[in-house]
């Protein structure tokens, strides 16, 4: 398929030359994507490059049957263009970004409003108009952004018949730290440390992510070493939040034994990361160029230990929660995406294999490390909270192995090396499989090698659609569970 | 058979919670190094080389005057104490930096070489809150970092409900805000709101880099730079995040459990 596409190919962790990127007008440029969407790629990125008073969209496809990356480009245009969203709903919140962030109006779009910009008063979002349900029988819950736990904000609104609910419509924006925009130029002093945090639950794929764009603009790749490192900390990191959700949906459905238990050993997979660099959600380990800490064999041979008790008591805490028939019952039908639109929609991660799709970064577009070692895609059908639940516990176990086994077979050699300087006029695409999945950094450089545009696509911008299509026909007293079994990022969608 | 099964494996795990405050506290990891100590007459004339490594402007080294670190703005990213030829800015590897006022936090210059560490509430309020603290959590643009090192805190090793003090569903049936996050535009009007809706005496716990100085963010201006713009705050918990047991012992220290002529 991708063998005839007129984009550029391009593999996950590679940058090509920006006049490398082919340019249509942007009406075949929106019907080229379009094309590409229909036979079966999928969206990354879609953003704009501003050129003068102008624009240009980019698109960053992914071919997964054939393990490549496509890029494309339109020629720069003013005021507005037609909206790809009509044809491929997967777009939709894409349009909306580069709306708000440039102000070129995408024709046709069916719901165009602000995604993250601030209101007037400048003290909330401008969440503008929510879609309602009009009739006697309907009422509005309106919930957050403040929540009940210790959570981030978010806004959302709900359309019910009795306990049914029939829309949720999500609005976030209230996380907005202005992230994309302080890297123009860049990167900065304190970009590294911003690219740690733009989910902080994510830091080792979202620095992975950033210091593997670098490391393409450079022209070079981080020393193996290093590469193993990065790997050892994303699976700690996958380990340690699936527990916590796990954990979580127990808690849920008041299931407190794997609650109680699931709890504490999240806290012995953070410790583990701590080990590795001091910091419990890794902040410090992942820098251009390599890592900042070793794993010498003596810290391996400790970790290794841990590791293996805590996978043995998360194997006990899950079983217990598996083998309850009440768990299993309140779990199954509920909170339901199909895999259609689970396609359609563009969904990625556990929530996506979830609903049946094999997409997995580390399997599709393997880079650094992960083209040495794999975990088998955890896959489950289903669509529901169990599904969802069930590929976390699967994933846990595949993790697991993948450490044990690679933490026997070290590579020698450096863990850094000093980086050349980014290349002037290049586009740089990364992909990481994160623990929520597919974390995108797109970095574009100037003429002095900075950067020019960067974009950042938490997999929770993706996955947010995916939580409001769940709760269609759902009792709204299950959105606590359909919401924990997606566990989507805020910050990490408002940046 | 989980009922058996859970049984048994409580039996044999005993109590999972730890024994301090009581007791000693676990160990920091080897490499997170604690709270930082300036030592500002070590360091060489003219030199300004951590001020220039630093991610988030936390060192300033005005001419012809000592370092001044701002543990406030700090992430502890350990840049400084690798590139100091003197030794001036070191670990400590104390787990306590928790402080009742802003300027508590500077270190180095005139001001001290380590933190000043906080002071119980007064008599009155410890009356109020000292057996009894419930708290609602405000995200303002926190990373999630600080908010699940805040949530480790309810689990079983910390259980912080033996102390008194829990996270409330409803800014009511709180006695003060726990705050992450550097106060984002987006949640200015949120967190105003919250805070009015608590009765008082309440008061303001804020939680991380972000929520002291802005963090990793500072200077931009999609947020406040900190929560005291927005609301006055009574505890500084420095971090990025904090460890949960710089966490605890801030909340600890504010409530005067922790008896300083005991070491802690």
């Amino acid at each position: 398929m991708s063998a005839a596409t007129p984009f550029a190919l391009l593999s996950n962790a590679t940058g090509l030359p920006w006049t490398a990127v082919p340019e249509w007008p942007v009406e075949d440029f929106v019907r080229t994507t379009a094309g590409e969407l229909s036979r079966g790629a999928r969206l990354c990125a879609w953003f704009g490059v501003p050129e003068g008073r102008a624009l240009r969209l980019v698109a960053v496809l992914a071919f997964d049957a054939d393990n490549a990356l496509g890029v494309a480009r339109s020629e720069p245009f003013v005021d507005g263009y037609p909206a790809l969203t009509p044809a491929h709903t997967q777009a939709h919140l894409f349009e909306r970004e580069v709306w708000e962030q440039h102000g070129v109006v995408p024709a046709g779009h069916p719901w165009l409003k602000p995604v993250r910009r601030p209101n007037e008063a400048g003290n909330a979002p401008a969440n503008g108009e929510f879609f309602r349900v009009e009739g006697s029988e309907i009422h509005e819950v309106a919930v957050g952004p403040v929540h009940a736990g210790i959570i981030e904000p978010g806004h959302f609104r709900f359309q019910c018949a009795g306990e049914e609910v029939l829309h949720l419509e999500i609005a976030l924006g209230y996380q907005h730290r202005g992230i994309e925009e302080a890297l123009a130029v860049g990167p900065h002093r304190a970009t590294m440390a911003q690219m740690e945090t733009v989910a902080g639950d994510t830091t080792i794929a979202h620095a992975t992510a950033h210091a593997t764009v670098m490391e393409a603009l450079a022209g070079t790749e981080a020393p193996l070493r290093a590469q193993w490192l990065r790997v050892i900390a994303l699976e700690l990191e996958r380990l340690a939040n699936h527990t916590g959700d796990i954990g979580a949906l127990a808690g849920d459905v008041a299931f407190l034994p794997t609650q109680s238990a699931c709890g504490k050993i999240r806290g012995d997979y953070l410790n583990l990361t701590a080990l590795l660099c001091g910091n419990r959600f890794g902040r410090g380990l992942v820098r251009p160029g390599g890592c900042r800490h070793d794993l010498e064999a003596s810290r391996a041979h400790q970790l290794a230990e841990r590791l293996a008790a805590a996978l043995a008591d998360t194997e006990q805490a899950v079983a217990w929660f598996w083998d309850a028939a009440s768990v299993r019952a309140r779990f199954e039908n509920v909170g339901v995406v199909f895999p259609q639109q689970a396609a359609e929609i563009g969904l990625v991660g556990p929530a996506a294999r979830a609903c049946g799709l094999v997409r997995d970064v580390r399997y599709d577009h393997p880079a650094g490390w992960h083209r040495f070692a794999q975990a088998p895609v955890a896959v489950w059908p289903g669509g529901d909270v169990f599904a969802r639940a069930r590929i976390r516990s699967l994933e846990i176990q595949r993790s697991g192995a993948l450490l044990r086994e690679q933490l026997a077979l070290p590579p020698d050699g450096p863990t850094r090396e000093e980086l050349p300087p980014p290349a002037p006029e290049t586009l740089a695409v990364a992909l990481v499989e994160g623990w929520r999945g597919e974390v995108c950094h797109v970095a574009l450089t100037d003429a002095a090698g900075r950067f020019r545009r960067y974009k950042i696509v938490d997999p929770s911008f993706h996955n947010w659609t995916g939580l409001a299509l769940a709760l269609r026909g759902t009792a709204i007293s299950d959105f606590p569970i359909c919401n924990k079994s997606f566990n989507l990022s805020y910050c990490g969608f408002d940046l | 058979m989980f009922v058996l099964d859970t049984l048994r494996h409580r039996l044999r795990r005993g109590c999972e919670t730890m024994a301090f405050p009581d007791g000693p506290p676990p160990a920091l990891p080897d490499r997170h190094g604690g709270a930082l100590r300036v030592d500002a007459q070590k360091c060489d004339a003219g030199c300004s080389a951590c001020v220039s490594v630093c991610p988030t402007g936390a060192i300033a080294r005005p001419a012809s005057e000592p370092v001044a670190l701002d543990l406030g703005r700090c992430i502890f990213c350990s840049a400084c104490v690798e590139i100091c030829p003197t030794r001036a800015i070191t670990h400590t590897g104390d787990h306590r930096m928790a402080v009742r006022r802003r300027e508590d936090l500077l270190l180095g210059g005139k001001e001290g070489e380590t933190v000043r560490l906080a002071a119980a509430l007064d008599e009155q309020l410890r009356r109020l809150f000292g057996r009894s603290l419930k708290l609602r959590q405000v995200s303002a643009g926190g990373c999630n970092a600080c908010e699940a090192d805040t949530n480790v805190l309810g689990t079983i090793g910390w259980d912080l409900g033996r102390f008194g003090i829990q996270f409330v569903a409803s800014p009511r049936h709180a006695d003060g805000l726990l705050i992450t996050g550097p106060v984002t535009r987006g949640m200015e009007l949120a967190l105003r709101k919250t805070y009015d809706a608590v009765a008082e005496p309440r008061i303001v716990i804020a939680v991380g880099a972000c929520a002291i100085a802005g963090g990793p963010f500072v200077g931009h201006p999609q947020h406040h730079q900190g929560a005291s713009a927005v609301v006055p705050v009574d505890l500084f918990i420095p971090g990025c995040p904090p460890h949960p047991l710089t966490i605890l012992d801030g909340l600890l220290r504010l409530l005067g459990q922790l008896d300083p002529s005991r070491g802690r």
